[in-house]
């Protein structure tokens, strides 16, 4: 066996670095600090998206990329050809995200010390033809250059003749929904499936309705839009981004969650027994089995989840009225009746998702409501 | 003067370049308005434009790129249907003849990249026109329709995933599409469904549901096969063209790529 330096560097001593990498990509860490990180961006991004500082981020985050691909596992998932998208994307959306924000920090900045913005002098007109359509000339060329190469070196995959009596394993749907299919394993289909991408659709097509902040119109800032960027941020890049990368990095064999450098072995057991809230307050808080009666009108599941009933009551319809006079009391008050129930719903059903994922890392957690009867789980 | 010169001067005087431009060589301000009115691809765009609108760091060219992505996939597209047939006994072996061959054959994989990069593109413009505050006022409905655009990529890309009828294709579609089996009310595993009944007798099953509506099937078969081929060659694509116009026309309307008021 020959033995490059590099391998045994990537085989020897860099075990334990593997071993934390492995443990630091367990969902909740990889979660935990993905949000922490964007938190840390939006608040110092005045100093974090200075060229200097944002070229070194982007030099460390590939010497760590190259370095890992000395990794046979992790070599072998960002080679698959379906999978050299991702990659792609990943450094599309950092690039761009710095762009924006470099900008929003420059005209934050200017704002401040009463400067003109970037995009002032929008006034001023220029004719398409020459100015614009060269440069539209310029990306098309381009852009079809680069495709053209990408063809070439990469070959389509093609696997084998469909068989519907062999079931690969995992099962992945098509990368640009990873995160729907992420979806499944902490909702049901009907949520994860119909009712999320639904609200999806909804929610980004009602957004120019319900965010009624006049200011940010046609030049980058983060200063005087903070909520809607935030929450928008958390969405597309936690919420989907975050979510694809763990659905084509992260998920292998039974949809088990395997470290970037760890094999993928089919044979791993699949994940612990799940329990639901009337398990935890009936059997563990109230120490007594799982009423199966009914009681007076009410059918005997409606008894049995009456706790996960009444805390979801809570958090959809009870705790839009408190944060209205609370968090969101300036945004009430502009927003009007209608349109902040929408809004409300929107975030809470936005903010419903990281909370049962963190309830499925860390207790187990399945559902608040489950009336399996009648396939209506929450 | 050169032979070229005078070469080029007695073509543009002559009748047949006349009768295509209405137009001299676009050199003064009234010519080049000319060359972009008078060209039904070119007035897409408005004559004169403002400064901040073109400036590649506010754009990013994002939706102009997106929009030459679709045209590379309808091309590459076209060229891809004299290859390929949708049915089970051919459609794989076809995919695999391309490959064998088809001169030049990048085909597949020019369609294949091209509709990736689409996603990421249109990703990246809504990033764009997000964080720009486009959407606001008067532009909110343009907004709307691009998310509708969004879906339709989506599913374009969806659609084609199956095509290739290899392994891949058949169970991510059998993932994507056993979702449908839940829809409330219409999905046989669905919320509720036990509620869709005569006189105590169910109405839904795994036979007249949402999910056989989207394969005409039970399972990800010949039939679904069918129904992919044409939703993705043909009825997404049209769709997805009337409202790319729809897009292009109202950012026009609505006074052209937002700037600071
Ligand atoms: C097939 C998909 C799409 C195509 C071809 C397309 C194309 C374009 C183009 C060429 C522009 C001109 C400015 C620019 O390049 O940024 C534009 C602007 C715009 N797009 Fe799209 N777009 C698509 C999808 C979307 C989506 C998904 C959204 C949002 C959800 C969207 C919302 C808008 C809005 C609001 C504007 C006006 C921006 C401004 O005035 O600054 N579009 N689109």
């Amino acid at each position: 066996m020959t033995m490059t330096g590099l391998d045994l560097l990537a085989a020897g001593d860099s075990n334990a670095i593997k071993d934390l990498i492995n443990t630091l990509c367990q969902p909740h860490w990889f979660f935990i600090i993905a949000s922490v990180a964007m938190i840390v961006f939006l608040v110092g991004y005045r100093t974090l998206t200075k060229p200097a500082v944002a070229l070194a981020g982007g030099l460390a985050f590939t010497a760590f990329y190259v370095l890992s691909g000395f990794d046979s596992d992790f070599l072998s998932i960002i080679q698959k050809p379906d999978n050299v998208p991702i990659t792609m994307m990943i450094y599309l959306v950092g690039f761009f995200v710095w762009l924006a924000f470099r900008q929003a920090a420059v005209n934050d900045q200017n704002m401040e010390e009463g400067k003109p913005l970037l995009e002032a002098g929008s006034d001023d007109k220029v004719l398409v033809w020459p100015d614009l359509v060269y440069t539209e000339l310029i990306a098309l060329v381009l852009c079809t250059v680069a495709l053209t190469v990408w063809s070439v070196i990469l070959r389509a995959p093609l696997e084998q003749p469909a068989n519907p009596a062999v079931i690969p394993n995992p099962s992945k749907a098509p990368w640009y929904f990873l995160g729907l299919q992420e979806m499944l394993v902490y909702f049901d289909p009907w949520i994860a499936g119909v009712l999320l991408p639904g609200l999806i659709i909804v929610g980004l097509i009602a957004i120019p309705y319900i965010d009624r902040n006049p200011r940010g119109n046609g030049y980058y800032t983060l200063k005087e839009r903070k909520f809607a960027i935030t929450t928008f941020l958390f969405g597309f890049l936690l919420l989907w981004v975050v979510l694809i990368v763990f659905g084509t990095f992260l998920r292998g064999p039974n949809w088990n969650f395997f470290g970037p450098y760890e094999f993928w072995d089919p044979h791993r057991p699949a994940a612990l027994l799940n329990i639901n809230l009337a398990d935890i307050f009936w059997v563990q808080w109230l120490g007594r089995g799982i009423p199966t009666e009914s009681f007076g009108m009410l059918p005997h599941f409606v008894v049995r989840e009456a706790p996960g009933i009444v805390l979801l009551s809570f958090y959809f319809f009870i705790l839009p009225g408190i944060l209205r006079y609370t968090v969101f009391r300036k945004m009430g008050n502009q927003l009007g009746f209608v349109r902040y129930m929408v809004m409300i719903q929107l975030f809470l059903w936005m903010a419903f998702v990281p909370i049962k994922m963190a309830l499925r890392w860390t207790l187990n957690f399945k559902y608040f409501v489950a009336i399996t009867e009648n396939f209506l789980n929450f | 003067m050169s032979v070229f010169s005078r070469f080029g001067d007695w073509v543009r005087e002559g009748q047949v370049w006349g009768s295509v431009f209405r137009h001299g060589v676009p050199r003064d301000r009234r010519t080049r308005a000319m060359a972009v009115l008078s060209n039904v691809f070119l007035h897409l765009h408005p004559v004169a434009i403002r400064k901040s609108g073109i400036r590649l760091s506010f754009t990013w060219c994002m939706g102009g790129l997106t929009f030459f992505l679709f045209l590379v996939e309808v091309i590459t597209g076209v060229l891809l249907m004299f290859y390929y047939r949708p049915t089970v006994e051919y459609a794989y072996f076809d995919i695999q003849g391309l490959r064998a061959h088809v001169t030049l054959g990048i085909l597949r994989e020019m369609h294949r990249w091209g509709a990736h990069a689409m996603i990421i593109a249109i990703w990246l413009h809504m990033l764009r026109v997000f964080l720009t505050g486009s959407y606001k006022p008067p532009r909110e409905f343009n907004w709307g329709v691009g998310v509708i655009l969004l879906v339709l990529t989506l599913l374009l890309s969806f659609t084609g995933y199956l095509l290739p009828w290899d392994q891949l294709a058949m169970w991510a579609i059998t993932v994507g599409s056993n979702m449908a089996r839940a829809t409330p009310l219409a999905g046989h595993e669905g919320p509720l469904a036990s509620m869709i009944q005569i006189a105590g007798v169910p109405l839904l099953h795994a036979g007249d549901d949402a999910r056989f509506g989207l394969l005409a099937g039970t399972f990800v078969g010949p039939n679904a096969l069918l129904r992919f081929y044409v939703l993705h060659c043909v009825f997404i694509p049209v769709v997805v063209t009337v409202l790319i116009a729809v897009h292009f026309w109202r950012i026009r309307k609505d006074g052209g790529i937002s700037g600071p008021l």
